[in-house]
């Protein structure tokens, strides 16, 4: 059975919040960040191998549906939130 | 475009329109009504949703087993004869079984519907009218939902009786009345899990055993409360109850009831057809709205701790923020294990709450129910509680759901704070209660 390194974790938590922050949904990209910091915290002290990899593997069909569902937010945007920062090049006069 | 002399002509000049509020702030105030802390040109402006009581986001990992139902699967899950059908199918009573297992229930308890209001009329018309023979009497209470008792009032029209039970001033049923209230010929107690405006938890457990007790069915609108409380229609005695999707951040357009088979409860279905759902509703089931609701049915389960924690804090800090205002208060049980912590109700006294909502702009609040919002009408349910007129008009219900951040907990607090005292320094009334004068001792004259 293949095993699954710590860097590969640390890399793929990384790339998740990456993923997360791509939501232009402010809601959501803020539930996915709190979501995704919770889930690799709960299961760090896990040492069983076959538990890592289901974990492992479970976490990588999530970064599948990040990376579609992100795409999808970008496509359809709306307004920004009073408590959203605008982007500089946005900002009104 | 240019001007006269050939500049061209700033944006400030032209006639842009003007944002506008019915609500002026006084001269030389520091506040704004469209934003709490800044003049609105740094950030956004659409508002802050605190209306989840009325319906919830979408849950993107929901959205995304929805679309393959809208692009791939698309076969009608009730065609047994080619893999279209069967694929659907089959992810259907995947579906259905996620949803039983939220209530502890077996899913072909499980009866899709398309929404809670359909599972409520089902229910409280499909149940006294199967059993009209030798039963003739509903009971229900005075705060349930309008499509449970627009239903009952239907019902007093084809001649059944009805006993509309009070509340306590916490909107708590009182179970000796529902006690006295069973007769030989009651068909059905329908009493809701969680209210819709104040949040209070009824004693389903209790209710459940009392109704068994006398062979009664029990109902409840769970629509509020599935996934969000603990329940069990085995423990409590549930013999149906009428789910909602949309306030689970499942798809709108998708319900269910749960029907109990042993011992059967029996119904007069409202569509009749093709005999698909047991026979207790007809018509083709919707694959990419079921699917959506199991998913997100799976979700809430999945999800219970990490959401009920949030949930909880954000309560906690909003209510720890607001009641710290002069004469408030929380309308609902004082008993925590009676009273589901998303929805919060806040009465603000010498302040209406419509006006409080007009200069809430930046946020997406409610006085009450979503159906009956568009009425300037104080809650029916408020005045079950017993409070008056002034106190039901100045409710407000924040709704508080997986979505919500602290970040936006912190500016409502903030705004509320500042509209508040606003609108309190133009009131009268507000004005004499800092005089001290009483105000329920004075006569008012009519002119």
């Amino acid at each position: 059975m293949t095993s699954v390194s710590s860097r590969q974790v640390l890399s793929l938590y990384k790339r998740m919040l990456e993923k997360a922050t791509k939501f232009d949904n402010y809601n959501f990209r803020e539930y996915s960040k709190r979501r995704i910091r919770h889930g690799f915290k709960q299961s760090k002290n896990e040492s069983d191998p076959a538990k890592i990899l289901t974990l492992y593997n479970s976490a990588v069909n999530d970064l599948g549906l990040l990376e579609r569902q992100t795409a999808i937010s970008q496509m359809y945007t709306f307004e920004k939130l009073v408590v959203e920062p605008l982007k500089k090049h946005v900002r009104h006069a | 475009m240019l001007t006269t002399d050939g500049r061209k002509l700033l944006a400030s000049e032209s006639s842009l329109p003007v944002a506008n509020t019915n609500v002026i702030p006084p001269e030389g105030s520091t506040i704004s009504l469209t934003s709490a802390y800044r003049d609105g040109t740094t950030h956004g402006t659409k508002p802050i949703y605190l209306d989840v009581q009325a319906t919830t986001q979408t849950d993107p990992r929901v959205l995304d087993v929805m679309l393959r139902f809208l692009t791939g699967l698309y076969g009608n899950p009730h065609s047994s004869t080619h893999a279209y059908g069967w694929e659907a199918e089959k992810e259907v009573e995947e579906a259905r079984a996620h949803i039983a297992s939220v209530i502890g229930a077996d899913p072909k308890e499980i009866i899709f519907t398309s929404g809670a209001t359909e599972s409520n009329n089902m229910a409280i018309k499909g149940i006294p009218r199967f059993y009209k023979k030798t039963k003739k009497h509903i009971i229900t209470t005075q705060t349930e939902h309008k499509c449970v008792l627009d239903s009952a009032r239907h019902m007093q029209d084809e001649g059944f009786e009805v006993t509309y039970l009070p509340v306590n001033e916490e909107g708590l049923i009182n179970l000796e009345d529902l006690k006295k209230a069973i007769r030989k010929d009651t068909a059905m107690v329908s009493i809701m899990a969680v209210n819709n405006e104040i949040g209070v938890i009824q004693p389903l457990e209790e209710i459940g055993k009392i109704c068994r007790e006398h062979k009664v069915f029990f109902h409840t609108d769970g629509a509020q409360a599935f996934g969000k409380i603990p329940l069990d229609v085995n423990e409590m005695n549930i013999d149906m109850m009428s789910i909602s999707s949309h306030k689970i951040y499942g798809p709108k357009g998708i319900g269910a009831a749960y029907v109990r088979r042993r011992p059967r409860v029996r119904i007069d279905p409202i569509i009749s057809g093709g005999g698909q759902e047991r026979g207790l509703r007809s018509g083709t089931l919707a694959p990419p709205l079921v699917c959506g609701f199991g998913e997100a049915a799976r979700l809430i389960k999945q999800e219970s701790k990490f959401d009920n924690d949030h949930i909880e804090k954000l309560s906690t800090k909003l209510k720890n923020g607001l009641l710290s205002i002069p004469a408030t208060q929380l309308n609902g049980a004082h008993d925590p294990a009676a009273q589901y912590p998303g929805c919060v109700n806040i009465s603000f006294a010498y302040v209406e709450g419509e006006s409080l909502l007009m200069a809430l702009k930046d946020i997406a609040l409610s006085s009450g129910s979503a159906c009956t919002s568009a009425s300037l009408e104080p809650s029916y349910v408020l005045h079950a509680l017993g409070a008056d007129d002034a106190l039901a008009h100045s409710s407000i219900r924040f709704g508080i759901g997986r979505f919500t951040t602290e970040e936006e907990i912190d500016y409502v607090i903030k705004a509320i704070n500042e509209r508040v005292d606003f609108l309190r320094s133009m009131s009268p009334l507000w004005e004499m209660v800092q005089d001290g004068i009483d105000l329920d001792t004075i006569e008012w004259s009519g002119h």
